[in-house]
């Protein structure tokens, strides 16, 4: 069995408009262990993205307990949390957030900048990497206007990764793209899951969900489902069965 | 984050836009600039009037017959009979920081050469008395000790004198001129000075020996004035102390009695005029102090728009685990960034200006260290005062509303 790196107990998580109280987590309790590649799926509003930034210590929860990699995360302070996302997680959104007019590089270098160990020279070295994992080594110097969206979601994901986090958070990362490049971009992370990367990936596609290791469905605030995916579809297959394009 | 990386960020991020960044730029230059051109106006007419103040005699100390300025009724000056040769004596013999030192009779009358008059006044003094007041002989000699001693009726005359005495361009030396009756040899001529700083005609003089004028002249055995020069301008106020301690002595004064005579010192003279110009150099460095204000509400507003525009930006950097303090910093540096090079443009600008001001309007223009210094402290001040707010704002927003912030 392998090391249980996120362990949830309960969480709530409730807020406040006006004088009504919207629940959007009414007590989630569940644990992953390194290497998983879990899907979060649930129609809008059934409090994805409120797990989500739980599990990125963006936000904290109402009520309940959050261990990440053994760490009791409600315990820490803002500028503590800050600290833990930078060296132990990586965020891809859904509209990539990438600095404008900024080149490939520099926008992976960024979480590097907030870290003091990293010097400039060792911060180039990692993001040269990160971009060559996912396939960008031709495109170090394009700025973010000069890319289309896939590129720019395999930026973010460089971005994701170049500071080796225990754990990639992903909401609706392939929600703005057409489907070859979802498909492609679920190909990078299904190598990244072979590499050993543990991710969570949020989507309302359950055709997605067929690529991931473990499969959970949120409905207004509550897990109606959490199970492993015995058959892993590979993107790969289901790349090259689309159509071609004729370029 | 260290300070290099975030100064590399804030300067991306400026150059990422640099039509706004110079835009907000460009009231602190302009604030800068004025300050400093302002004051270097100021300071430059200050500088001029104390030369021209110098030019009559920096270190002149005058001494007068009267009481002092608190006198109930108080006499003409030279109405007044206190001060005598032996004052004029120990000042010469007793003091220590007196370089040198005339005695003053004056005259008024008409002058008379041939066909032509002319209403002026003569002053007799003694030879020192060129030192003093930083005359000097153009044509011919200034009179003699002898010349003094036995009462010569010989005088030097200033410009305006030999321009109405002598309109057909005549050699003055020589000549004889009358004045009240008696007449008087030329036997020098002064170099032209020209008007004084309060507009008083420096040319229109005629020096005789002081014995001539005491005894031809006025026929008085008192005299009515004492010029006497400090060693140094450092030394002048020790100079006319000494000069009013050894005055009382002289006239036997009571600790109680009040002087019965004035010293003053160019220095006096210098100040208060002085103190007019500085009087207009604190209003124009207000009124361009103002502009600065204003620069600094330009970089308060645009690096507010500039917070919301990036307010994604600022989500996704505390996302990935910059602190409230990282972002704080940033936006700061780049407040600061922004006013520091807008400041060192404004001082080059400014210095351009003033020079300008100089060469092409001829006023006096005087930049002074201290003014560009406070103006680039000031600049830099508003930077951190006016970027304070927005950065604040900026470090206190919430990264999942900033990051999905359309
Ligand atoms: N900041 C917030 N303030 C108030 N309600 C919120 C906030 N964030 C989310 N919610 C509510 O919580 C519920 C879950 O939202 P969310 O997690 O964004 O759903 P999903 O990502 O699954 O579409 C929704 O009803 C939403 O309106
Ligand atoms: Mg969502």
């Amino acid at each position: 069995m392998s090391k249980s790196i996120i362990h949830l107990e309960n969480i709530k998580r409730n807020f406040q408009v006006g004088d009504e109280t919207v629940h959007a987590l009414r007590g989630v309790s569940f644990s992953i262990s390194e290497g998983e590649f879990v899907s979060i799926m649930g129609t809008s509003g059934s409090g994805k993205s409120t797990l989500l930034n739980l599990l990125g210590c963006l936000d904290t929860p109402t009520g309940g307990e959050y261990f990440l990699d053994d760490i009791a995360v409600s315990s820490m302070n803002k500028n503590q949390r800050s600290t833990l996302r930078n060296r132990k997680i990586g965020f891809v959104f859904q509209s990539y957030n990438l600095l404008a007019k900024t080149t490939a590089l520099e926008n992976v270098e960024l979480p590097l900048q907030y870290n003091p160990d990293y010097g400039s020279k060792e911060r180039r070295i990692k993001a040269t990497e990160a971009l060559d994992a996912v396939g960008l080594s031709d495109r170090l110097y394009h700025k973010s206007n000069q890319m289309s969206g896939g590129q720019m979601q395999r930026v973010a994901i460089a971005r994701a990764l170049v500071n080796d986090p225990v754990l990639v958070l992903a909401d609706e990362a392939t929600g703005n793209l057409d489907t070859r490049t979802a498909y492609e971009i679920m190909v990078l992370f299904q190598e990244l899951h072979k590499k050993g990367r543990t991710i969570i990936f949020v989507t309302h596609n359950p055709e997605l969900a067929a690529f991931t290791s473990r499969n959970i469905v949120l409905r207004d605030g509550k897990i109606i489902k959490d199970e492993i995916n015995e058959h892993i579809e590979s993107a790969k297959k289901m790349l090259d069965a689309l159509p071609k394009q004729d370029d | 984050m260290n300070i290099g990386n975030l100064i590399k960020i804030s300067l991306r991020a400026l150059s990422n836009n640099k039509m706004r960044a110079f835009l907000t730029m460009l009231g602190i230059i302009i604030g800068v600039a004025s300050v400093i051109t302002m004051l270097a106006i100021g300071q430059g007419s200050k500088k001029s009037i104390q030369a021209q103040i110098s030019e009559m005699g920096s270190n002149m100390i005058m001494i007068q017959p009267g009481a002092g300025m608190m006198g109930g009724v108080r006499q003409s000056s030279s109405d007044m009979q206190s001060l005598k040769l032996e004052d004029y004596y120990s000042i010469l013999n007793k003091t220590k920081y007196i370089a040198a030192c005339s005695p003053s009779v004056n005259s008024s009358g008409q002058f008379i050469c041939g066909g032509n008059n002319y209403p002026s006044s003569i002053s007799g003094v003694n030879p020192e008395y060129l030192g003093i007041r930083k005359l000097t002989v153009d044509q011919g000699n200034i009179f003699t000790r002898q010349q003094v001693a036995s009462s010569a009726k010989v005088c030097l005359v200033g410009k305006t004198i030999i321009k109405n005495l002598f309109p057909n361009g005549d050699n003055p030396l020589g000549k004889v001129i009358r004045f009240n009756k008696i007449p008087f040899t030329i036997i020098g001529t002064l170099k032209e000075k020209g008007y004084n700083s309060m507009g008083m005609d420096q040319d229109n003089i005629v020096l005789a020996p002081y014995t001539t004028i005491q005894k031809r002249v006025l026929a008085i055995t008192y005299i009515q004035g004492i010029f006497a020069s400090a060693l140094s301008e450092d030394v002048t106020t020790k100079a006319t102390s000494e000069i009013e301690t050894l005055l009382r002595e002289n006239h036997k004064l009571k600790t109680t009695d009040q002087n019965d005579f004035n010293v003053r010192s160019q220095q006096e003279l210098s100040n208060m005029l002085t103190s007019t110009t500085d009087m207009m150099t604190i209003l124009l460095a207000c009124i361009a102090g103002i502009s600065l204000l204003v620069g600094g509400i330009g970089i308060m507003n645009i690096m507010y728009v500039s917070v919301t525009e990036r307010t994604r930006e600022i989500g996704l950097r505390m996302s990935i685990g910059a602190k409230g303090s990282d972002i704080l910093s940033q936006f700061l540096i780049e407040a600061i960034l922004i006013s520091f090079t807008g400041g060192i443009i404004g001082i080059l600008i400014g210095m351009g200006a003033s020079f300008l001001i100089k060469f092409g309007i001829k006023w006096p223009i005087s930049i002074q260290p201290y003014s560009v210094f406070l103006s680039f402290l000031v600049c830099t001040i508003t930077g951190v005062f006016f970027g304070w707010y927005p950065a604040k704002k900026a470090s206190e927003l919430d990264p999942i509303e900033a990051i999905r912030y359309e």
